[in-house]
């Protein structure tokens, strides 16, 4: 019974979902948004599980003395500070309880939570995106340096788009007559971005879309059932 | 008589001046009956304005953009009548044409434009049935090796031996996204394994419904795998909701627990590329798998093991071995032959210029 009964309205929901697709009439039409709409409320309701257990988890570290536990202050007085900063003054577009904090504003141009969003949220985010770059870097050198024709294709592949996509580029074959414009690195890399490469894309997507269905029917049908834990 | 043929000429011709305008409404097709099509022509010498009105009981709205010959009116009620009333005014203001139409939208039973659509999804959903079925009365099948997914043994052995914990990312989307459901069930796999190997499990996820679904599916794994009591129910936590913040968090766990295997199974975005990278500096085994075509390549460069769109769908069955699983996945073998096929006729007939196929695959 206690596994039936999500089966169940796991069929019914998935089913009613696949031939809302087909049905716009009332309330088949409706259906879909309408879960949604479902969906959204009891996510919203799960924030507070999932910051219940931030909080758990952190203090129990503290509480136990784990490895790293002077880290976990860190992450408590941060969500602490952030959270009374949000109920008390509010945020960009709503007062807080104590209201607009206009008094506040008027010291540090801005309220309390949209301050520490601008000048301290964005700049460590903005930190961790910018890692990327580095990375890049780092994993396109182990991509480039292998020894297969796979690699070697890559590699080639890979210098026509950068060079085709920077001014140096465009120098190299800048003196190609008109005839033979398509040679220009520019169109070259242009056509291996157009072409091979979002054929290449499709491919993946079609592919994921029909793993999509098949996991699905798989759900719907009641044969795939991990997802309610174990079995 | 003069006259009288000069009043006939000029009644004829605003006649004949009158008949170039022209105004409908239609029902949109295969809608719910929240939109109604309004047409209308004018003369082409006519530079005066045009004004539609719609009218029901809750009162009368001016439909403004009126630039073309034709307005879709939208949010409109499938039980509610409507009256339109077109009227084109000269340029001195003077009524030249009017009309008034009254019109019920149409709430569809059936959208005909999916109608191939609904077709390709019956014969690949029952392709998968029948395959499905075949299996469960003991057809063999073959399904080809996947090397990431083979891959579990082998890093969840080095865990135990190294007496390190394995790392599980199911991605940073809800479990709304059918890429979370693929992680979260390889998930169960490899938290019975590790159970039944004695290795550590970190799972950290960034929304709180895949915790609460993770914390499900870890327990029962351990429980199943005999070892319910080593079942820690901290080793599923929340970080956060926000991308960076959440790969802040997962490379500070690869840096201090420098664990044996890394997992990312589920729908990654830009921080894909920074966690795999992160961990291959920790010399971690990797096991990266997502649908999202623009990070495959930077799991691919820096994991040892990567899962490719379908695989990561296929994963679940291929580790479960059950053959009704099995079978769902040589029915989605069928579903790829049969869009080649579409695919390969749509090309040939593109190229002969004849683009029948192209008009009946596309949703305007």
């Amino acid at each position: 019974m206690k596994r039936n009964i999500p089966l169940l309205i796991t069929f019914i929901a998935g089913f009613i979902i696949i031939i809302s697709e087909f049905i716009p009439h009332y309330p088949f039409g409706s259906v879909k948004s309408g879960l949604e709409g479902w969906f959204l409320i009891i996510s919203s309701f799960a924030i507070i599980l999932g910051n219940l257990n931030l909080i758990k988890v952190n203090i129990l570290k503290i509480k136990f003395k784990s490895q790293n536990w002077k880290y976990s202050y860190v992450t408590l007085i941060s969500f602490t500070i952030m959270l009374l900063a949000g109920v008390f003054w509010g945020t960009q577009t709503k007062s807080g309880i104590l209201g607009s904090g206009s008094g506040i504003i008027a010291q540090i141009g801005d309220k309390p939570f949209d301050y520490l969003y601008n000048n301290v949220y964005q700049h460590l985010s903005a930190t961790m995106f910018s890692l990327l770059s580095f990375y890049i870097a780092s994993a396109a050198y182990r991509a480039f340096i292998g020894r297969t024709v796979e690699a070697k294709l890559l590699v080639f592949s890979a210098i026509i788009v950068m060079l085709g996509n920077t001014s140096l580029g465009f120098l190299i074959t800048s003196g190609l007559p008109h005839s033979l414009d398509f040679l220009q690195l520019p169109n070259i890399s242009e056509y291996i971005m157009k072409y091979p490469n979002t054929a290449g894309q499709r491919a993946i997507m079609i592919g994921a879309g029909l793993g999509i269905i098949g996991s699905s029917l798989r759900i719907i049908l009641g044969i795939e059932r991990s997802y309610l834990g174990g079995e | 008589m003069k006259k009288l043929f000069f009043v006939i000429l000029c009644l004829s011709s605003l006649f004949l001046f009158a008949e170039d305008f022209s105004f409908s409404v239609k029902d949109n097709p295969n809608d719910n009956g929240s939109n109604l099509i309004l047409q209308w022509t004018k003369p082409a010498d006519f530079n005066g304005r045009i004004s539609i009105k719609r009218t029901d009981d809750s009162g009368t709205v001016n439909i403004s953009d009126l630039a073309k010959n034709y307005k879709l009116d939208y949010n409109l009620h499938p039980d509610k009548s409507y009256l339109y009333s077109f009227e084109a005014f000269s340029k001195d203001g003077k009524i030249m044409f009017d009309k008034k139409v009254e019109f019920k939208p149409v709430d569809n039973w059936f959208n005909a434009k999916k109608l191939p659509f609904l077709i390709i999804l019956l014969l690949i959903s029952g392709a998968i049935v029948y395959y499905i079925y075949s299996a469960k009365s003991g057809k063999e099948l073959y399904i080809r090796k996947i090397s990431g997914l083979e891959s579990m043994d082998e890093a969840v052995g080095r865990a135990t031996e190294l007496g390190k914990p394995i790392l599980f990312v199911p991605g940073i989307n809800d479990i709304d996204d059918m890429q979370t459901i693929a992680g979260l069930t390889i998930l169960g796999q490899l938290a019975q394994k590790s159970a039944e190997y004695g290795a550590d499990l970190i799972v950290p996820v960034s929304k709180s419904m895949v915790l609460s679904t993770a914390r499900e599916i870890v327990k029962e794994s351990y429980l199943k795998a005999g070892h319910p009591d080593d079942y820690k129910e901290d080793s599923v936590f929340y970080l956060t909701d926000d991308q960076f913040g959440f790969v802040a968090g997962i490379d500070g766990i690869i840096v201090r627990e420098k664990p044996a295997a890394n997992f990312f199974l589920g729908a990654f975005y830009a921080e894909s590329l920074i966690l795999a990278e992160t961990g291959f500096s920790s010399g971690a085994i990797q096991t990266a798998g997502t649908a999202m075509p623009s990070q495959l390549p930077f799991f691919v460069a820096a994991c040892d093991y990567t899962l490719i769109g379908e695989e990561l769908f296929a994963a679940s069955a291929y580790l479960s071995r059950d053959p009704q699983q099995l079978g769902s996945l040589k029915g989605q073998d069928f579903g790829k032959a049969l869009l080649a096929f579409i695919l390969l006729t749509g090309v040939i007939l593109e190229m002969l210029n004849i683009h029948f196929l192209k008009n009946l695959l596309i949703i305007k």
